[in-house]
């Protein structure tokens, strides 16, 4: 049936190239044999008459012109099946844990198409993680992408899996799974997160996509798009509610500026190919809420800010598509506070929609304006407080000096395993408040002044 | 005539065996993929594609239309929501479900649906380009003028009246042209018109920086740039929701699935402040999302802009937002890049500042060929890598609009919203409309807009001298001019666009607002000046509670109640 050619004329970085071929597709899946019999994958990335360009995921090594070219005459598919749940699998979706093969009740291009913008469903269901400046200040919703940006060394991963562990919508009891995709993240790593999986009892309800940091560069370019196939299959084919894990999104970048090297294009911003917003659009885009489906697709991805700079291209490009970002800050966690979450770099966009009266509370949004606005005033006074001490600052502002420490204090800090249900959020929020003078409290409608300042309530 | 794929490469297929003209629409593959003709080299031709090339094969066929990317102009394109080369995003989840498939076809305007079509020319009139000949009720509020294409004129042998479809004959030429209430128009070329004019009226957005500070006229052209998440999306949604404009047309460039999702959602239930009727009856949306193929997104803003142009013809006044121009230069970039063109500054073509100025330049505010007086407002959102304006996108975008609003990541950060900075910002049309201001707003309404900005601008010298010493080290009077300077800020500059009422401020309300401000600064400093206690004078319970004034359902009364305890309040201090 299929031919295999034996016409390989260039190897470079991670591409080969080929001639005379029968026309081969675009982008279409293929398998390459080795002499020494093992085989490796790869992906058309340029086909004419004449040549045709393919990446190996796998790496080019142990390739020469001996090696047989085998083309699929389809696009990468990913086997799948409900049956995935509590499974481990490669980076380009082979079953890692010893067991069988996955029994596919589809097998779904991982490119995935794009959602009709037309079909989507604005997010809105507020999903309660239990830690305060997301819940109270960055509030998550079913359906959106909301990324942590962190630095190497910070707790970016115990974060997130506290969040996977505590993350609910509350009052609903609907299914929910995690998918979780691990790309050039270091074996200790992974086994953090697996050993916490396997704790709590998450790994029955996950499906684990590991691509390690041995592991081949470019097998990265695709483990995201098989993590977010199985998860959207997982979603719309099956009415779950899917959290998907992608870390680190930096190693992704950095396969795909590799890539981008190895074909000798054009490079744009810091040697990041131009095509790093498209691309990694079509990641981040794959989450969502279709109407009349039940499931959705939440992304709660990592992403190390090289250097802690968060207009270097991968966070930049990133936070321009993502909807908002948390971002964990260095000089929180040299301070002790854990999780050390910076709120104010930190957005929700999606905050609006998933708060409010009949969602969390009516006073939620000026609770959350006001206790930003104090703490970001707080701030500038510490740098000024540094320079001409705290006598030369007037009555208010001292006021609001002392509100950034109780808010760093109290309302940021919190327990590794403290899970706080958002009316403890906003309990916290109108303690550290009444501190300050009524007349300051400006973001606040008079009627949430009565109904919740402790010192107007009435119990 | 029938040629075929030599290769694909991404978006970009070369194509061999025909010969077609530079823009020329062509299909390729099987599939019948769609796409637009981007270079010519001898017996080979480069097409940039609108849909995913996964899986084409050399060797496919290709066959050649001979047009050039049209939209299809008519009734029936308000309340759409149209994908980059104006195809239906209802009909493609009609034919093709929730995700987006290729090789579909789907025509811009409904074939099936039937409009009454009511004649204003008569048998015998003649007629020439662009003269209106008809007119056909399109949404509760929009009169769709049907004007001749502006490429034929003659004398009217027949003309219709009563239900009709787009493509039905509605009028018939003695010369036999047919013509029907949809013609289509190349999206690359502008439409033409009679002239154009120096823009004299503001549009006004009840946005209080925006009209108060840094207004743009009917007409003008605006940039917003800013760093992700700094307000770009959320103002120009805004400006959609709220101008006084006839029309708009929002193009979502390379953006988010779930922001135009939002607005689907939210637009049909939101009214119009100038006639009440749902906002989106007189809306058009292009979405070409960030995961939607690049070659789609290179083709939106001309959509867009060829839409409005039409709409602009009949004499509306349209605005088009374009969320964001930066996507729409990237797309140019990519497909550049797979060109292997010469690359300009950051990888950019050479071509991006002609491309960028011949797109703004098709605003303005013109009479049509309808003789009607029309305008187009465009306001583009860009968004700089790292949020530096020294890139080139922002910097050429700067050389060709009039009016600059620069969002400022810090001001961001701290929830001062909308978060344009004072200090940067401008408009070239604040001169030109003061007029315009004086005789419809107030008649001071310009001195004092120009002593606010005066205020603004000694607080930033003042904040300088504050970060050595503290505020307690300044005079009385700069102390006050500082706090002059927080109430503008807080009271006056910042506007909730998610707040029921804040979210909207008439010109009237804006006004007051800063009078009010402006009343207490003059009471402040008589009191100063009669040797009252700075301590007392800021301590002014009135002075805070006019900060909320403005989130209050009854404002004029709310005002006034605050306004009163004010004058008492300084009666009792004593130097008033
Ligand atoms: N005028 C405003 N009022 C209230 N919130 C705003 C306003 N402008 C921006 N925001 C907030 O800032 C966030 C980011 O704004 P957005 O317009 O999406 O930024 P950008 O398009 O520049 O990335 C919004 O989700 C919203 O929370
Ligand atoms: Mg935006």
């Amino acid at each position: 049936m299929t031919k295999e050619y034996k016409t390989i004329t260039e190897i470079s970085g991670p591409l080969m190239f080929l001639e005379k071929t029968e026309p081969v597709g675009y982008g279409e899946l293929v398998h390459i044999n080795l002499p020494d019999g093992t085989t490796k994958r790869g992906q058309v990335l340029d086909t004419s008459a004449d040549v045709v360009a393919v990446q190996v995921f796998e790496g080019t090594g142990g390739l020469n012109e001996e090696s047989g070219v085998v083309f699929s005459g389809e696009t990468i598919k990913l086997p799948v099946s409900k049956d995935m749940l509590g499974r481990i699998l490669s980076g380009s979706g082979e079953p890692l844990d010893g067991g069988p093969r996955i029994v596919p009740e589809d097998r779904v291009d991982v490119n995935g198409a794009s959602m009709n913008p037309y079909s989507r469903m604005p997010p809105e269901d507020f999903i309660q993680t239990g830690i305060s400046t997301i819940d109270g200040t960055n509030t998550l919703v079913r359906g959106q992408k909301l990324p942590i940006f962190s630095g190497s060394g910070l707790p970016h991963n115990e974060i997130a899996l506290q969040i996977a562990r505590q993350a609910k919508v509350p009052g609903s009891e609907e299914p929910f799974a995690v998918v979780f995709a691990a790309m050039g993240i270091t074996n200790e790593e992974a086994q953090y997160f697996m050993e916490d999986f396997e704790k709590t009892g998450a790994l029955e309800r996950a499906v684990v996509f590991l691509n390690l940091a041995d592991d081949p560069a470019v097998e990265r370019i695709i483990t995201p798009r098989m993590a977010l196939t199985a998860a959207e299959y997982l979603a719309y084919e099956h009415d779950m509610h899917v959290l998907v894990i992608l870390t680190d999104i930096t190693n992704y970048c950095e396969a795909l500026r590799q890539m981008g090297a190895a074909r000798e294009e054009v490079p744009g911003r810091r040697g990041y190919p131009g095509y790093m917003y498209t691309d990694l659009a079509s990641l981040y885009e794959r989450a969502g809420v279709i109407k009349g489906r039940k499931g959705s697709v939440t992304q709660f991805s990592i992403l190390t800010m090289p250097g802690d700079d968060i207009t270097h291209p991968i966070p930049d490009l990133s936070g321009y598509i993502t909807e908002g970002q948390i971002v964990v800050s260095r000089e929180l966690h040299m301070k002790g506070i854990y999780p050390p979450i910076n709120v104010l770099p930190s957005l929700s966009r999606l905050m609006n929609s998933g708060i409010g009266d009949g969602k969390t509370r009516d006073d939620h949004k000026a609770v959350s304006d006001q206790m930003y606005a104090g703490y970001a005033e707080g701030r500038d006074l510490r740098g000024l407080v540094a320079i001409v001490g705290k006598e030369a600052l007037s009555d208010r502002d001292q006021k609001i000096l002392e509100f950034a420490d109780l808010f760093e204090d109290r309302f940021v800090r919190q327990g590794r395993d403290e899970d706080r249900s958002i009316e403890d959020t906003l309990q916290v929020g109108w303690d550290i408040l009444s501190e300050l003078p009524e007349a300051l409290l400006t973001r606040i409608d008079n009627k949430y002044i009565d109904k919740y300042h402790p010192a107007h309530k009435s119990n | 005539m029938k040629g075929e794929i030599y290769r694909v490469a991404g978006p970009v297929v070369t194509i061999m065996g025909i010969k077609p003209k530079m823009y020329d629409v062509v299909h390729v593959g099987h599939e019948g993929l769609m796409g637009e003709v981007i270079r010519i080299e001898g017996d080979k031709a480069t097409v940039q594609v609108y849909e995913d090339t996964s899986g084409i094969k050399p060797g496919e066929p290709v066959v050649n239309t001979g047009m050039s990317l049209s939209v299809e102009l008519g009734p029936g394109l308000l309340e759409s929501i149209y994908d980059g080369i104006q195809r239906p995003l209802k009909v493609l989840q009609e034919k093709m479900g929730d995700f987006i498939d290729r090789g579909v076809t789907a025509n811009g305007l409904d074939r099936e649906r039937v409009w009454e079509f009511k004649p204003t020319v008569s048998s015998g009139d003649s007629v020439t380009g662009g003269q209106t000949i008809g007119v056909v009720q399109e949404t509760e509020n929009v009169e769709h003028k049907i004007m001749m294409p502006p490429t034929v004129s003659g004398t009217v042998e027949e003309i219709k009246s009563g239900k009709f479809k787009v493509d039905e004959t509605v009028c018939v030429l003695t010369d036999g042209t047919e013509v029907s209430m949809m013609q289509k128009w190349p999206v690359r070329m502008p439409r033409p018109v009679e002239k154009k004019f120096i823009p004299r009226k503001p549009l006004i957005t009840g946005q209080r920086i925006l009209d108060g500070l840094f207004p743009v006229a009917k007409g003008g052209t605006a940039a917003i740039p800013g760093p992700f998440g700094s307000g770009k999306t959320v103002t120009q949604q805004q400006l959609a929701k709220w101008s006084d404009t006839d029309i708009v047309v929002y193009i979502g460039c390379g953006e988010r699935g779930n922001e135009m999702a939002d607005v689907l959602n939210e637009f049909p239930e939101l009214q119009d402040p100038k006639t009440g009727r749902p906002l989106m009856e007189r809306t058009v949306l292009i979405a070409n999302t960030s995961n939607m193929p690049v070659a789609a997104r290179e083709a939106s803003v001309y959509t867009g802009i060829t839409i409005a142009e039409y709409y602009r013809d009949m004499g509306y006044d349209v605005s088009l937002m374009a969320d964001s121009s930066s996507r729409w230069a990237e797309a140019m970039r990519e497909i550049s890049s797979r060109l292997e063109e010469m690359p300009g500054e950051e990888g950019y073509p050479a071509y991006l500042s002609a491309r960028l100025s011949e797109f703004y330049e098709r605003a303005g505010a013109v009479k049509s060929l309808a003789a009607e007086e029309g305008s187009i407002t465009v306001i583009g959102a860009v968004s700089p890598p790292g949020g530096d304006f020294s890139e080139p996108v922002t910097q050429n975008t700067l050389r060709i609009v009039k009016v600059f609003w620069a969002l400022d990541a810090k001001l961001a950060q701290r929830r001062h919203f909308p978060s344009i900075d004072w200090l940067t910002s401008y408009s070239l049309y604040t001169q030109g409309l003061s007029d315009w201001f004086a005789e419809n707003v107030a008649p001071d309404w310009v001195p004092l807009r120009d002593h606010a900005m005066d205020l603004l601008q000694q607080e930033s010298e003042l904040q300088e001298i504050v970060q050595l010493v503290g505020s307690d080290a300044l005079p009385e009077d700069q102390q006050l001019v500082l706090e002059i300077c927080r109430m503008l800020r807080e009271y006056f500059l910042q506007q909730n666009a998610f707040h029921p009422v804040d979210t909207y401020c008439p010109f009237d309300k804006q006004y007051k607002l800063l009078k009010a401000i402006s009343k207490y600064s003059d009471m402040a400093q008589a009191s100063l000046e009669a040797g009252i206690p700075m301590k007392d004078i800021l301590s002014i319970e009135s002075k805070d509670e006019l900060a909320k004034v403005k989130f209050e359902e009854n404002f004029d009364d709310a005002l006034n109640v605050v306004m009163e305890k004010m004058d008492k309040e300084f009666a009792a201090l004593g130097g008033n």
